[in-house]
């Protein structure tokens, strides 16, 4: 669908160079959510602006459907633009325009008549669930709102990707539910292959077939959203995926304690009791549990539980060797000061 | 007082029309002029979607040395160019030209930064609809706008009111002309208090009706 071949940026000012995107390859299947994280400055939204030529790489290609955007005339890549709709952060709905004719405004780009635009337009707004603020004016709106608006707009002309800059950045967190349920459904009814960029890896987990994360202008670690959440490699990756598996526990409660406390990461379809049970049965320890959450990422299950476990040394070890044979297991050290994913983190 | 003043009366009535014709010329070539003008300025800009830096620059450095050149002095170095234009360098028509010549940069300059104030994010989601540069400057950035452009329009007006007394001095007619004559040469106080009255009123109407018309053409 996409694909980004050697792609950098450089932006040149007075004194330095600053590289925005380094040397970043990578592709985008048909129908797909795909998510790109990291933090401000990563370089993370120059990339998604080269994916339609906002800005222009410095070098490296840009291949929408077997085009190279990069070798098209002005006019071609308005053509080829009007094919990839974009949100934004701010939204970027001219005030002086209604509802309608904002969304009507994409049509007018691709020259659809006057009674058609209307027509369409009224039906984007249905589809966003906005056909009663026609009407109104963006002032008017509230933040959910006004996304939904550029949302339409940016489905205007059946784009073949949808690009999402921060598109819930600026939202509260069931404003920023309610758009992603929206681009989920687009994705699935229409689909329409999505592009987000986000720093809140809350949003990946939503929504994201796979993803990449990116630091200082590079792809550091790409893979199935699930998969990156239960095995990530990359510091970076694991910072981000505490932000949404965290736990902490009491600095207290693990100075205090006098057995040997257990992580343990269950994926897929291992139910996470039965292992539990099964230990305590089979060995003699006892088992004090500190913490268990089970997360859904794709429908899938990603359970983390942490167990203290008191006993002869000998058999506290034996009991962890049975469970590491069957599912991820780290000893958490007493201090409390080490978290086993901080590692790397300030 | 009233018989001083109905003896005047003829006198008053065509300065004034004279001045309405400096001003009206002015603004209309203001408009006609300064607005393409200053949008160019606008659209040329850094990082703007008609980038264009020759172009950006000549147009702001011959804007700039119109606007540098204070009034009285435009309008004697323009007697030339006047006098090729409209075959005199007396009356209303003629002071037009200059006003009209100052007029132009002038509003160049308040279009331009009336559109500054535009968000640039709208500008840019235009472009990733695929608009091309003439619907957006057209259907984006003339609506965003169109309420700065009104007051601008005010402002280059009651701007124009000031210049006008000035081509009055030097053979153009009109209420500072009237002002001069009578009030400076031959020391009659009341025309003086009389013209300043209605230059006074005349800056309050404009100045409220482009108030209004701007709040009007407001939207959202």
């Amino acid at each position: 669908m996409i694909s980004i071949e050697q792609l950098s940026k450089v932006y040149q000012t007075k004194d330095r160079k600053i590289i925005g995107v380094d040397d970043v390859t990578m592709s985008v299947e048909q129908g797909e959510i795909f998510g790109i994280v990291g933090y401000s400055g990563a370089g993370k939204s120059s990339l998604l602006r080269c994916m339609n030529i906002l800005e222009r790489p410095t070098s490296g290609k840009v291949v929408l459907d077997g085009t190279d955007l990069l070798s098209l005339s002005p006019k071609e890549l308005r053509t080829a633009r009007q094919s990839i709709g974009m949100i934004f952060q701010g939204f970027h709905l001219a005030m002086s325009k209604t509802v309608l004719e904002n969304v009507a405004f994409a049509l007018k780009a691709s020259k659809v008549g006057r009674v058609e635009r209307r027509r369409r337009a009224l039906e984007l707004l249905d589809l966003v669930g906005l056909s009663d603020k026609a009407d109104q004016y963006p002032a008017q709106l509230s933040g959910g709102q006004k996304q939904r608006v550029s949302i339409a707009r940016s489905l205007a002309n059946d784009p073949k990707v949808l690009l999402c800059d921060e598109a819930t950045s600026a939202l509260d967190p069931n404003t920023t539910q309610s758009i992603l349920k929206l681009l989920k459904k687009i994705n699935r009814e229409l689909g329409l292959t999505i592009v987000l960029i986000t720093h809140e890896m809350e949003v990946v987990k939503e929504i994201c077939d796979r993803c990449a994360v990116m630091e200082e202008g590079r792809i550091v670690e790409e893979g199935e959203t699930y998969h990156m959440f239960a095995h990530p490699q990359n510091d970076l990756t694991k910072r981000f995926i505490q932000t949404v598996l965290d736990f902490n526990l009491p600095k207290e409660l693990l100075e205090k304690s006098k057995g040997t406390i257990v992580h343990m990461k269950f994926t897929g379809e291992l139910a996470g009791e039965s292992i539990v049970s099964d230990l305590l049965k089979n060995y003699e320890v006892s088992g004090n549990i500190l913490h268990g959450k089970v997360d859904y990422i794709q429908n899938k299950a990603l359970g983390t539980f942490v167990i203290e476990l008191t006993g002869e040394d000998a058999e506290v070890q034996r009991a962890i060797e049975h469970v590491r044979q069957k599912v991820e297991v780290e000893v958490l050290p007493h201090d409390g000061s080490v978290h086993h994913s901080v590692a790397g983190a300030e | 007082m009233m018989d001083q003043f109905i003896t005047l009366l003829p006198e008053l009535n065509k300065s004034f029309l004279e001045t309405l014709i400096m001003v009206a010329i002015g603004l209309g070539v203001a408009l006609v002029a300064g607005l393409p003008l200053g949008l160019l300025l606008f659209v040329t800009d850094r990082g703007l979607f008609l980038e264009n830096k020759v172009v950006k620059s000549v147009t702001g450095i011959i804007v700039n040395l119109v606007r540098s050149v204070p009034f009285i002095i435009l309008l004697v170095f323009l007697f030339p160019f006047t006098n090729f234009l409209v075959g005199s360098t007396t009356g209303p028509v003629a002071a037009s030209v200059a006003l009209s010549v100052a007029a132009i940069p002038f509003y160049a300059r308040i279009v331009e930064s009336s559109a500054r104030d535009i968000d640039r994010g709208v500008i840019e989601a235009a472009i990733a609809c695929g608009a091309s540069p003439w619907l957006i400057i057209k259907d984006i950035i003339f609506p965003e706008i169109k309420p700065g452009l009104i007051s601008g329009l005010t402002i280059t007006a009651i701007s124009l009111i000031g210049y006008s007394a000035m081509a009055g001095a030097i053979g153009g007619g009109g209420i500072g002309d009237l002002a001069i004559r009578y009030g400076y040469y031959r020391y009659d106080n009341f025309v003086m208090f009389t013209t300043v009255i209605i230059l006074i009123v005349m800056v309050q109407v404009i100045q409220y009706a482009g108030d209004f018309l701007a709040k009007y053409v407001k939207k959202g």
